[in-house]
Parts: structure tokens; sequence; C-alpha cells
């Protein structure tokens, strides 16, 4: 049985009386342990999917499942302890005013789990970060650091399944890299499901088992990774994104 | 002759811990061409683009052996000088949309800004032109555009209006500064299929500031690779692929492949010694 399945979800926003279907009738279904990818321009809606699940955005039509039952509303805290979400931007996703420590001892206090200390340790040595971090605050952080504890922060409660809101746009070629590896080995140590978001195809392929190409709020393909390798794409919308990859920039 | 000749340029910040030097020894040359300046955050690559228009601010410090723009020395000119060459010879345009442009001001008000000021021109015909360059950079409907504040547009299109506000004056030199990289794959794209026409159909010299070797390669003539403030390598773009630098051939290795193997990406070795 799938993890995460999502059957023809709508998303519809009210801006001052005129409506925006943001997300129309996407249906995705993730296996435990496996990577899903989310690509399209920016208004494809893949964001919002994600903040739909996470119930940051309000659903207009549709379901979503984990692991077989319905996402209650409000999510509540065992909804959290399961799924939990790294966003784009950790210059604007950490709290510049609490400290590493605060910001990551924050969900263990709210879910009553002791041994705040060790864990809080423990959580900055798995991503890679100095113990000595720990009464930093953000701004003396560089954006990959900053990102790390984003990472750090949502695997507080050891959730089964992570949402990756563009985890790596805003940080530099080797950044990137080293956030992207990261992802990957705490992925295969953990075994965790990852539905990533990207707008760089390369990125995506690099992370995921699937994709789903969006466009306008609705799903236009998914692929398999070695469709998307050997460039088997069925629409017109799906070969364009990939002509336009950076990574394809370097062919002759 | 070379439009802008730049001879072992230094930037320093004097900070509360001592001497910080941004850039220390850059030199080159820039003609009608191209030149795409790669490196990490940190590298100085902002810093050299800044300190060509002297926008450096106390306590940082710009010195070199020479820097001239078509005859022009950009070290001693006096301030007017400097402010007659900022945006009506030398344009730059910044990294984001959301920073550079005033949250306050319909977009109209501040394109039109410059033509009235600085070219005393009348309303009507500072929107006329305003219209006119919101128009090259291939902005669907430009009156409603004037008419709107930088956050009702999106990423793409906030990039654009600054690349249009900075060609009005048809500037000899546009000095871009990672242009595109708060932007999507298929914009960007775009975004710079317009900056290469424009360049090419008005004879400008760019210098493209960017940390991502990929995009750089497929748009420039030639690229400097900046490290530590210093360049390590300098190439035409073409030979990219040949690059002899280890810093180079390790930003270049760092991106992941469509189609790559499921291994974890190289790490960037940094080598102290390559900054010397």
């Amino acid at each position: 049985m799938a993890l995460i399945e999502i059957e023809n979800l709508s998303v519809t926003f009210n801006a001052k009386g005129r409506l925006v279907k943001a997300v129309e009738g996407v249906s995705i279904s993730v296996d435990a342990q496996q990577s899903f990818g989310l690509v399209g321009e920016s208004g494809s809606g893949k964001s919002t999917i994600l903040r739909a699940i996470c119930g940051l955005a309000p659903m207009t039509g549709g379901a979503i499942r984990i692991g077989g039952d319905l996402v209650p509303n409000p999510r509540g805290r065992a909804f959290s302890a399961r799924v939990q979400m790294v966003f784009q931007d950790p210059y604007a996703s950490l709290h510049p005013r609490h400290t590493l420590d605060r910001t990551l001892s924050e969900p263990l206090s709210i879910h009553g789990i002791g041994d705040t200390d060790k864990r809080v340790m423990q959580a900055l040595s798995d991503v890679g970060l100095p113990q000595s971090f720990r009464f930093r605050y953000p701004h003396q952080l560089s954006g990959g650091q900053r990102q790390r504890v984003a990472i750090a922060r949502a695997l507080m409660l050891s959730p089964a399944i992570l949402l990756l809101d563009e985890p790596t746009s805003a940080l530099d070629a080797s950044v990137q890299a080293e956030t992207l590896n990261l992802l990957n080995r705490l992925r295969t140590e953990r075994g965790l499901t990852f539905l990533m978001v990207s707008h760089d195809l390369a990125v995506i392929d690099h992370m995921c088992d699937r994709v789903l190409v969006m466009q306008n709020g609705r799903a236009v393909e998914e692929l398999s990774r070695q469709a998307l390798a050997s460039a088997q794409m069925k629409t017109d919308y799906a070969r364009a994104l990939f002509a336009a990859s950076a990574d394809r920039m370097l062919e002759p | 002759m070379s439009l802008l000749s730049v001879r072992n340029l230094r930037v320093s910040f004097d900070t509360e811990t001592g001497v910080v030097e941004a850039v220390r020894g850059v030199s080159f040359d820039l003609g009608r061409e191209r030149l795409g300046i790669v490196g990490e955050s940190g590298s100085g690559k902002t810093m050299t683009g800044r300190s060509v228009l002297r926008l450096i601010r106390p306590p940082g410090r710009i010195a070199a052996d020479e820097m001239r723009f078509d005859g022009v020395d950009l070290i001693t000119a006096s301030e007017p000088q400097m402010r007659a060459l900022r945006g009506r010879r030398i344009a730059m345009v910044m990294q984001d949309p959301k920073y550079s442009l005033n949250p306050v001001m319909k977009v109209g008000a501040q394109l039109m800004e410059g033509l009235r000021q600085r070219d005393g021109m009348s309303r009507a015909a500072a929107h006329v032109k305003a219209v006119e360059a919101l128009d090259a950079v291939q902005i669907r409907d430009p009156e409603r555009v004037m008419q709107a504040y930088p956050h009702e547009l999106s990423g793409g299109m906030g990039q654009r209006v600054m690349i249009a506000m900075m060609l009005i004056p048809n500037p000899d030199l546009l000095i871009a500064d990672e242009p595109t990289s708060a932007l999507d794959v298929t914009v960007q794209a775009e975004v710079l299929s317009i900056l290469d026409g424009l360049v090419r159909d008005r004879g400008m010299g760019l210098i493209f500031i960017s940390h991502d070797l990929r995009l750089v390669a497929r748009f420039c003539d030639r690229v400097l690779v900046m490290y530590k403030g210093k360049i390590v390598e300098e190439l035409a773009a073409g030979d990219l692929l040949n690059a002899r630098h280890p810093y180079t051939k390790g930003l270049l290795n760092c991106l992941p492949r469509i189609g790559g193997a499921r291994v974890p990406l190289p790490g960037l070795d940094r080598d102290a010694g390559w900054a010397e």
C-alpha cells in the first residue's frame, strides 16, 4: 500500500473575489521509502501540493491519505510526528531571534519528549554541524548551514515522510551538492520517504525515482527516472522543460 | 581599444577583527563582448562588478593600479563624473527584484524617474519611452505593468523590469549580477535570450556574474573563474570542459546531471594554496 496517496486534489484560493485554481485534480501515490519529485515552473502548483498536505493551503477537493488514513483537520501532533517539511529559503524559515538550541528543542517540548540535551546535540552532528553552533543565531550561519539546521529541525521528531520544497534553490552549486548528499544519506540511514519539489530537473533526477511534471496547476506527465534520462517524454511541455534545463547547456 | 581595463584591483574592508580582502589583485580587459565571472559566494565576483561603478561604501576601500572605462580613469574620477557614468554609460542589473525595486513605488514611476530626472523629459514622453522599454524585454501588457507595484509581479517579470530600466539610457557596458538566479529554468532561458539579443543588437559590453558555470558557458564568450578574491583561471566559454584548474573542474563536477550515476556528488575541494 502506498504511504502517501493524493487523490484528485484541488486547491482554490479566493483572491479579492477572483478564484485562483492553484491545483486542479492532481493524483499522486508514493510508496514507503520512495523518493518522488514534483517539477514545473513557478505558479505550477507544485509547492501548493506540499502545503496542502501540511494544512498550510486550503484543500477544496479530493483526499489526502497518509498510510491509508485520511489526514485529520487540523493536522494535530500525530501528523507532525509523521510528516515534516523543509522550506525553500533558509533565510526566512528559521526564527531570527531563536538560537539553534531553541529552534531544535521546540518540537521536543511540544511533543513532551525528554532528553532534550542529548537529542539536540545528536541532531546537530547528524547534519554535520559542529556542536559549538548550538547557541548561535541563524544570522551567524551561512545559507548552507542554515538549510542544515532546517533539515535537523524537520528530523527532530523522527518523521517517516519529509516534504522538501526546493531545499537547494537558494544555495550555491557546491553547497547544493553537499546538501543533496546529506539528504540522500539521511534517507538511506533512516528509511525516509521524500516528496520533493524543484524547478531543476537535474536535481530531481539525482534525488528521485519518479517525477511528476506540472503546469498551471495540472499534472502533465509522470516519468520514471529511466524515461527522464533517455528523454522519452510524451508531452511537449515536459520536453520543453527538459530542453531548457541548465544541464543541457553544456551539450553542443 | 578595450572598453574597460582593470589592473590589479583590490577591495578591502576594515573590520573590528582586521582587514578583510574581498578582491585581491584582479586584472582583466573587456571589449564589446560578453564576459562571465564565476565563483562561489564570497569569491569576490559581486565586489569586482560593483567596484567598476565604485559602488562600495566605507569601510570598504577600492584600490587599483589602473581602472579605465573608455578613456576615463575610474579611480580618480570625481563623484559628479561617476554619477554621469552610472546608469548612462555603465548600468548594473542587481540580483533580486524583490529587494532591488522600490516596494512602495509603482513600476511605471520607477522607470520614468530616471528619464525625467536625468534626461529632463516630459511626463508623457517618459511614459512612452518606458512602455517601449518594457516592450523590448517582451512584457506582454506593458500598460498594466506600469501601474503595478513590484509585489504584484512575478520574479521573472520583476527581473525583466529591472533589465528594462537599465537599458533605457542605452549604456555601453552592462553589469549583470546573477540576473537569473532567482528565476525558474524556463523563465531563465527567456530572460537570457532577451539579454543576449539586446547585447548583440546594441553592441554593448557585458559582465555576467553568476555561480552557475553551465549558464555562463552557454551565454558568454569568455569566462573568469574567481576563488577567494583572485582569478584562478580564464578560458574561452567553449573550452570549459577542458578546464585545467581543479577548482573549475570541481565547480562543474558538483552539479547533478540528468541520467548521472546515483552516487554522492563530489564535494568541492578547496585548497588555500590556489589563492596565493
